[in-house]
């Protein structure tokens, strides 16, 4: 057979598949539609100028701390300022653009994700010492290993919770004083200003951005330590983009951010004595724990990690709880689960099996899609998500965003509490410990069963979500109910830790109510929607 | 009998039409399981209207892995194995061009710790494979292939469940360029391999790599393939050393103690075995074994894989021939 013989006709069918295939992987565009990177520019329905006689969480008033008045408008110091912001505006650039839209969509929807991604990051359990004991995360050395934190789902419960309240407080105070001072926008002043991003004509002393911006610094510079340095940069690129889009001037940042973070630190300080310090517990009270159930005649949890895990922040139930006192937590505790012993709990271990042996696809897709586990943002972060997509829906002003996520954060936070004093309290054991056969179609988290933590989280922010969009709270409630049932689906819960564990939502709405924070909460559902 | 001449003069040319030449290795479906037969990587084809079929059982298993760079074990998976049938066929369209097609079944499971091993079928794949070029000087051939392949998932399995997923779940076109050269029955086979990845659909509606990404879909880095593989090749026996070095053009490497995704920078480099042996009593049934050791890896474990299979060549040329003289 001659070369030529071969080039002349077999080839043809080769190349024109070859041909054929490369054009089909040219068609194949590679960008990824991220529902992030699509949001808006937020352009607010209303501008809610009257919030700084909102009430603040844990401000005294709105005024607490003092804000000096602006600079005239008039003079050189302030023509500086507006020159600075037109110097920006000659030249600005393609990722100049892209930042004073990505910031436009939103200052306290970006933290919000900013604090996901953190999550997300740090969210990885410590690998054991080569003795098979555990090392414990230290936010005094914050860069070693073990990394500081491992964000699992209290602790990023609760810091969603403190930046949100953080950012929530700051946004009241400073509409206190730009209602005060009245600045007005550099877009309003000096008309060869552009206005980059949607203009409300809203006072711009101090600017809102930067309260929000102030209070998360101090936040995120004692939740997440190692990441200060990505943070203050993400701070300084918002600035270059408020400038460069015409809406504040220096001195309304300078104001905001020293306002911001007073509120920050007032919020940190709280965190700093609402018991989180001593969560992860002592080797003896680990025992006790254990010794208790025992006690009880109980069969106790044990952790089915190799080697074995000290449970995940035994004392959380402990934590001060921002709707409630520490008091309710325990009053409000579901009673126990079923006995290991008792035929019910034979009765729910077989139906756990029945799931571990003959899961359809639909139910492994709710077990992946609601897992939030290792490497993630969370369940926590997971509501966070689904009520940001909502609420840049929904065109809030910055301060109702903010209060809206402090509303769903601290009912997730104090979810979290309600559910792990539960969860260590009875020290029940997951089914995988009761037979060793079931095996789990998503990771077997390391602390006992009953409440189920995302059946409790999903309840609450479920509840509170509806409040905040009634024509969504259908679609919420069934949201929960999948994330709960998923966890059944996946093997690691029997159903009464799903259906207790949901069941409290009804509860959490009145909590909402509770005197000591009712001023707060009427602010919120019924009449500030 | 009219088909006894073929085996009794041992020619490259009829080596073609008996040989095929198998390893299993996990190649397209990294981390999880062993994935495909490589059949498109050997410089053996079969000859107009002969049409080879078997099937074959693939072992996969490793302990340690390369977390990143770190090499590491975790006792909460143990050993992690998998287990592969494939049924495997290659066709001669022509003497030079022939099309192959592969469907593996696999199960995993990981002997320590709760998760639970999945199982199904996974990625159909097919190649076409063209031999435009032919030299023959003395005992010596020279000769060049080009070989275009893809493959897709056949159901829809759960991608994001690394290690224990049984596959990427990415549709992967490949284009490969294979030089052979022989001289009596020592051979040597080069050659290097592109596969362009598609993007993934997975369950979760969030994921983070080295940023959050709000999406279900995950896009996969392309890879880049290198094979060498000698030996010695007659009618009855090939017997080879394989060496070759999977690259992902890309991705990202698992954070410390976090759990593989599919988009990790998935590199591998594999040094085994293969054998193929021919029966002379019952024409056209051939046997085959491998084994293969990863040497050095990033983002995958340290595979053990072996294999073994059994093939049938059917002559349809012959059948109407038969048919001609009756």
């Amino acid at each position: 057979m001659t070369k030529n013989k071969l080039m002349s006709s077999k080839p043809k069918l080769a190349w024109a598949i070859l041909c054929g295939g490369l054009l089909i992987l040219a068609a194949c565009n590679k960008s990824l539609n991220d529902r992030s990177a699509d949001f808006p520019v937020l352009n607010p329905l209303k501008t809610d100028a009257n919030a700084g006689d909102w009430r603040p969480i844990l401000l005294a008033s709105a005024n607490e701390f003092t804000v000096p008045a602006p600079l005239p408008v008039f003079g050189a110091p302030y023509a500086l300022e507006i020159n600075e912001i037109k110097a920006l505006q000659q030249n600005i650039s393609a990722s100049q653009l892209e930042q004073i839209n990505y910031w436009g969509a939103g200052t306290v929807l970006r933290w919000n994700e900013t604090m996901r991604e953190l999550v997300a990051k740090r969210n990885l359990a410590p690998v054991q010492n080569a003795d098979g004991t555990y090392p414990i995360p230290s936010a005094a050395n914050p860069f070693g290993y073990p990394e500081f934190p491992f964000s699992n789902p209290p602790y990023s419960a609760r810091a969603y919770a403190y930046l949100s309240v953080a950012q929530y407080d700051a946004l009241v105070a400073c509409a206190y004083y730009r209602r005060l001072y009245n600045r007005q926008a550099p877009y309003q002043i000096d008309a060869q200003v552009k206005a980059l991003l949607p203009a409300n004509n809203q006072p711009t002393y101090p600017s809102e951005e930067a309260v929000v911006t102030g209070a998360t610094l101090e936040i995120m510079r004692r939740l997440f330590p190692a990441d200060i340095a990505l943070v203050q940069a993400k701070a300084d690129q918002l600035l270059q983009a408020k400038l460069a889009a015409g809406m504040i001037v220096r001195s309304d940042w300078e104001a905001g951010i020293a306002l911001g973070r007073s509120v920050g630190l007032r919020a940190a300080a709280r965190a700093g004595a609402d018991n989180m310090g001593r969560a992860v517990g002592t080797p003896a009270e680990w025992a006790a724990l254990e010794a208790n159930a025992i006690a009880r005649n109980e069969t106790p949890w044990i952790s089915l990690e190799i080697p074995k895990r000290p449970p995940m922040l035994p004392n959380f139930g402990r934590v001060r709880p921002f709707l409630f006192d520490s008091l309710t937590t325990i009053a409000i505790r579901p009673p126990a689960p079923p006995s290991t012993r008792s035929p019910q709990f034979q009765q729910e271990l077989a139906e756990v099996k029945s799931f571990a042996n003959g899961i359809t696809r639909e139910q492994e897709r709710m077990v992946h899609f609601w897992a939030d586990g290792v490497g993630t943002y969370t369940p926590p972060g997971h509501w966070n998500a689904i009520a940001a997509e909502d609420f840049v829906a929904a065109r809030f002003s910055e301060v109702r965003w903010a209060r809206n996520l402090a509303l769903l954060n601290m009912s997730l936070m104090d979810a979290g509490i309600t559910c792990w004093d539960t969860k260590y309290f009875y020290f029940n054991p997951r089914p995988s410990q009761m037979d060793p056969s079931i095996k789990t179609t998503t990771g077997l988290p390391n602390f006992p069963a009953y409440t189920s933590g995302h059946s409790t989280f999903s309840g609450a922010a479920a509840t509170i979500l509806g409040h905040i969009l009634p024509s969504r709270a259908t679609a919420y409630v069934a949201m929960a109910k999948e994330a709960s049932d998923s966890r059944l689906f996946g093997g690691i819960h029997y159903r009464s830790d799903c259906e207790v564990g949901l069941a409290p939502r009804k509860k959490s709405r009145g909590l909402c109510h509770h005197p000591r924070t009712n001023g707060w909460g009427r602010l919120s559902p019924s009449r500030n929607r | 009998m009219i088909t006894i001449s073929l085996y009794k003069t041992f020619t490259h040319s009829a080596l073609r039409k008996r040989g095929w030449g198998f390893w299993v290795g996990a190649t397209m479906a990294l981390l999880p399981a062993l994935a495909q037969a490589q059949t498109e990587v050997d410089a053996i084809m079969m000859n107009k209207n002969n049409f080879c079929t078997g099937i074959m059982y693939g072992h996969n298993s490793w302990k340690n892995y390369w977390e990143g760079t770190l090499k590491r074990d975790n006792a909460n998976l143990g050993t992690v194995s998998s287990q592969a049938i494939m049924v495997m066929g290659n066709y001669g369209l022509k003497d030079n061009l022939n099309l192959l097609f592969a469907v593996p079944y696999i199960s995993t499971k990981a002997s320590a710790g709760t998760l639970a091993g999945m199982s199904g079928i996974q990625d159909g794949s097919i190649y076409l494979k063209w031999m435009p070029v032919e030299i023959k000087k003395g005992n010596q051939y020279f000769s060049v292939y080009g070989i275009a392949g893809a493959s897709t998932p056949l159901t829809n399995y759960v991608k994001d469940y690394l290690p224990l997923s049984i596959g990427l779940g990415s549709s992967n076109f490949s284009g490969r360029l294979m030089l052979d050269y022989q001289k009596g029955n020592w051979f040597a086979t080069a050659s290097a391999a592109y596969f362009l990845r598609s993007k993934v659909q997975i369950d979760r509606a969030a994921y983070y790599t080295t940023q959050m990404h709000y999406t279900s879909t995950v896009q996969m880095p392309n890879a880049l393939n290198l094979n060498l593989r000698a030996g010695w090749r007659s009618s009855t026996l090939i017997a080879e050393a394989v060496l070759d070095r999977f690259q992902s053009q890309g991705g990202f490497d698992i954070s410390r103690n976090n759990m593989p995704f599919l988009s990790n920078q998935m590199n591998a480099t594999r040094l085994g075995v293969n054998a193929k042996y021919t029966l002379t009593s019952i024409e056209g049934l051939s046997f085959i074994g491998n084994a293969m050791f990863t040497l050095e890896g990033r983002n995958m474990g340290q595979t053990t894989s072996w294999g073994a299979g059994i093939f049938y060549i059917i002559d349809f040329n012959r059948k109407q021939k038969s048919d001609d003289k009756k």
